[in-house]
């Protein structure tokens, strides 16, 4: 199938998000789509599949112009779209879920237990994935429950499936799988669209970038032909020189130190320190026990023995409320479930977790806290209307500094911070650094969580490598390239 | 500019309550001149104030995205309390402290089922409403306590007038600015609103969610005890049914205010503007001679017609 879609616009109410949008998608080949956040991929795929309707432009399919008019018709032609929060019931089996709404039915309209288990394991079979069609999906790593989508696309004949961040929650082994998956579907006359901001992926992986500028198509460009400056440079519509800014400072002494700490079947015998104005990275397979040890920690996970020091003095900590009171802060993976009122706006985020500077006698003190927050908008560059702005409206780079702004304050002494860049643009992402930068500089130690190699590589000074609860090894900058890492993430020696 | 156009429509939707009351009292007032006189307006305050109390108290718990089944119940047995211990000769001073020390304990209970128990708030709550009520049941052996005697205190809550004003219109009226302190210039109001927002970001935040969620439930629970004894004091006895139904009346209150049933949003001056506006209904439609039957039905619907167009927003 081939789609050529241009002279896209759309607006929301005075919003114009595309204006003169568009890409062309050939048979059979894997198509990355990038831009910034807000620079309107979701919302030209939204287009297509018939979520929104344009206000202008066209949409040729296989030489013929369409315009469907909700995702339904546009499943009909074969154009799928996998969006990045998974459409899936979890707690309904795998079977259930990929005959949602389609379900085979024999006499009297019951449905054909038989008959659904034979071709959903056909189904799954194809895809060269082992998922039993039985399970709950629940019980499904978040890889498996992407493959029962794109089993569901397959089963539909999709000709055109459209992912949105694919990778952004799966394991490195998940990633590889999907890959081959992805390979074999280009293979018999698939077309993929492939929304992402991991460069290293797309390079990897597809065979056309098309780029989306503010909404509007700034180009097309083949993979062998070109290379990552020259997509940013398309992207942000201008050179951003080093991706990871430097950072020269000194690093003191020891300010959190963790022994022995142990929670059966999760984590085992965590021993690690950092120093102030040190960044160490902590690298491992999702799943590996990385966001548990954090949470430990930060006394939001029990765990049955281990010994926390902070400066040379041991501490208890049993709850975020102690944790923060010894000076720990954290910055969580999940920013939408955990880090943010999403309903709420700038102010009322930032002042949660400073509530103690901004009060008296448990009386809020309304001047301290807008300046607190005006402070907080000014110093972390956070793009927005102003203290009352939702943080809903913001986009994801923004809505992360929400969250760091809501931390800085604090005077935290470590600061923890779990995938601190997830599904944040390129410019937002060189900001957060140049945050975590500053902070170092002034002494705070910092312990980052990040699935994303080339991130931990850039900023960290030491990284320490988890796999399956276990320490495996700490590698100073100097030696840490993403072989070492990986090796001992995935339980080999160096 | 966005952030000021917001706050604009916002006011406009929290008038949409206001200007909603207005009609009705106007609209009344045309039809009825019984009902426009300033006699029936004190008196329709005063019968306001025992469901603006105990809503006041549910606005708290239903910001934090729970819900307070027990209310009716709490005011039963913390009322048969205090005119138990009057009747058999304690001071009705002391007695009626002491009901509000009951009230806030019983209140606390089901703050403590909800967090130490984990149970979900509509169940647990739905237990201690039963027990409450059973054990107002044995207590007065389904009997009402009358002989109160002649204390001046309790005469004071529910009959007493200042300046030609009812006490319990003065109680509401300085509650009320209590309440709208609470929430809006301490961080306990703030924890109210993190823990029905979102609480696993305001656990992170530091927030003490279960103690949030305990004191929010004994608030509750105190001001129910508080309406008990306006009504305690109206009566002038106690009876072992008292309090029934009236979560239902507080919490139609607070949804006709604009709350989100689900917590982390909703303002205390919305709760007073639905209880004005559920008095209005029930004087003036008393006053109109409508059935009761049918005031129940026109009350459903202004609550249907209220929640809709909150919808909106």
């Amino acid at each position: 199938m081939q789609i050529e879609m241009k002279g896209i616009d759309k607006s929301f109410g005075t919003n114009q998000v595309l204006k003169d949008a568009g890409f062309v998608l050939g048979h059979g080949e894997v198509h990355a789509l990038m831009g910034e956040n807000g620079a309107g991929k979701s919302t030209l795929m939204k287009i297509l599949t018939g979520v929104y309707t344009k206000d202008k432009g066209t949409v040729i399919v296989d030489g013929q112009e369409v315009d469907y008019k909700n995702p339904q018709e546009a499943e009909k032609a074969g154009i799928v779209f996998i969006h990045q929060e998974l459409n899936v019931l979890f707690d309904l089996t795998v079977e259930e879920n990929l005959f949602m709404g389609k379900e085979i039915t024999g006499k009297f309209g019951f449905c054909n237990q038989k008959a659904m288990r034979k071709k959903a394991e056909e189904a799954l079979g194809r895809l060269g994935v082992r998922i039993n069609p039985g399970e709950v999906m629940s019980n499904l790593s978040v890889g498996q429950q992407q493959m029962v989508e794109i089993c569901k696309a397959l089963m539909v004949d999709a000709k055109v499936i459209i992912m949105d961040e694919p990778t952004a929650a799966l394991t490195q082994s998940e990633t590889v799988v999907l890959f081959e998956v992805i390979q074999s579907l280009r293979k018999s006359g698939v077309s993929i669209v492939y929304i992402s901001h991991r460069m290293e992926e797309i390079f990897e992986l597809c065979d056309r970038i098309s780029v989306l500028r503010d909404g509007t198509y700034v180009g097309t460009r083949n993979i062998p032909e070109t290379n990552m400056n020259e997509i940013v440079k398309l992207m942000i519509g201008r050179e951003i020189g080093e991706r990871y800014p430097q950072r020269n400072c000194k690093i003191g002494d020891t300010v959190l130190k963790v022994s022995g700490m142990t929670k059966k079947g999760v984590f085992e015998d965590v021993a690690f320190e950092v120093k102030a104005g040190e960044v160490l990275g902590v690298s491992g397979l999702m799943g590996a026990g990385r966001t548990e040890i954090m949470q430990a920690i930060f006394g939001n996970l029990p765990y049955e023995s281990g010994k926390i020091e902070i400066n040379g003095k041991e501490v208890q900590i049993k709850s975020p409320i102690q944790a923060m009171k010894n000076g720990i802060g954290f910055i969580t993976e999940d920013r939408k479930v955990e880090g943010l009122m999403l309903e709420e706006s700038i102010e009322k985020n930032i002042a949660l977790a400073n509530l103690p500077i901004i009060s008296k006698n448990h009386v809020l003190d309304r001047k301290k806290e807008r300046d607190l927050v005006t402070k907080g908008i000014k110093e972390l560059h956070i793009r927005c209307f102003g203290p009352f702005h939702e943080c809903n409206n913001l986009s994801g780079g923004n809505q992360q500094k929400v969250v760091f702004a809501k931390w800085v304050y604090t005077q935290p002494k470590v600061l923890i911070l779990d995938e601190p860049t997830r599904g944040v643009d390129i410019g937002a992402k060189k900001e957060i650094y140049s945050i975590i930068n500053d902070l170092a500089a002034k002494g705070v130690a910092i312990i980052m969580v990040s699935s994303e190699l080339p991130e931990v590589l850039g900023m960290s000074d030491r990284v320490m490598v988890v796999r399956e609860g276990v320490v495996r090894g700490i590698i100073y900058k100097e030696e840490a390239n993403q072989e070492n890492i990986m090796t001992l993430a995935t339980g080999g020696m160096i | 500019m966005e952030a000021n156009k917001k706050k604009i429509t916002d006011h406009i939707q929290d008038l949409g309550a206001l200007i909603a009351l207005l009609l009705l009292v106007i609209g009344i007032s045309i039809i009825s001149p019984e009902f426009r006189t300033g006699s029936n307006f004190l008196s329709l305050l005063r019968q306001s104030s025992i469901n603006g109390l105990i809503a006041f108290g549910m606005t708290c718990v239903i910001l934090t995205d729970a819900i307070d089944l027990s209310v009716g119940s709490v005011l039963a047995l913390s009322t048969v309390l205090c005119a138990g211990m009057i009747s058999a000769g304690v001071p009705a001073g002391a007695a009626m402290l002491l009901a509000l020390l009951i009230g806030t304990a019983l209140g606390a209970v089901s703050g403590l089922l909800v967090t130490k128990g984990r149970l979900q708030a509509f169940i647990a709550t739905l237990i201690t409403m039963t027990v409450y009520r059973g054990a107002t049941m044995i207590f007065t052996g389904g009997k009402p306590i009358s002989n109160l005697g002649d204390s001046f205190v309790l005469k004071l809550v529910g009959r007493g007038n200042l300046f030609r004003i009812p006490i319990p219109v003065i109680l509401l009226v300085l509650i009320f600015i209590g309440f709208y302190f609470l929430l809006n210039k301490t961080t306990f109001g703030r924890a109210v609103y993190a823990t029905g927002s979102n609480w696993k970001c305001a656990k992170l935040a530091g927030i003490n969610i279960n103690k949030t969620k305990i004191i929010v439930y004994a608030i509750s629970g105190f001001m129910s005890a508080l309406a008990g004894l306006i009504l305690l004091s109206r009566l002038g006895s106690a009876q072992p049914t008292l309090g029934a139904g009236y979560e239902l009346d507080a919490i139609a209150a607070v949804a006709l205010g604009g709350t989100s049933m689900s917590g982390g949003r909703g303002k205390i001056y919305g709760t007073l503007i639905g209880v004005l506006i559920i008095a209005v209904l029930n004087n003036g439609l008393n006053i109109l001679g409508v059935s009761s039957y049918y005031q129940d039905v026109i009350k459903g619907f202004v609550i249907l017609i209220a929640v809709l167009s909150d919808r909106k927003r």
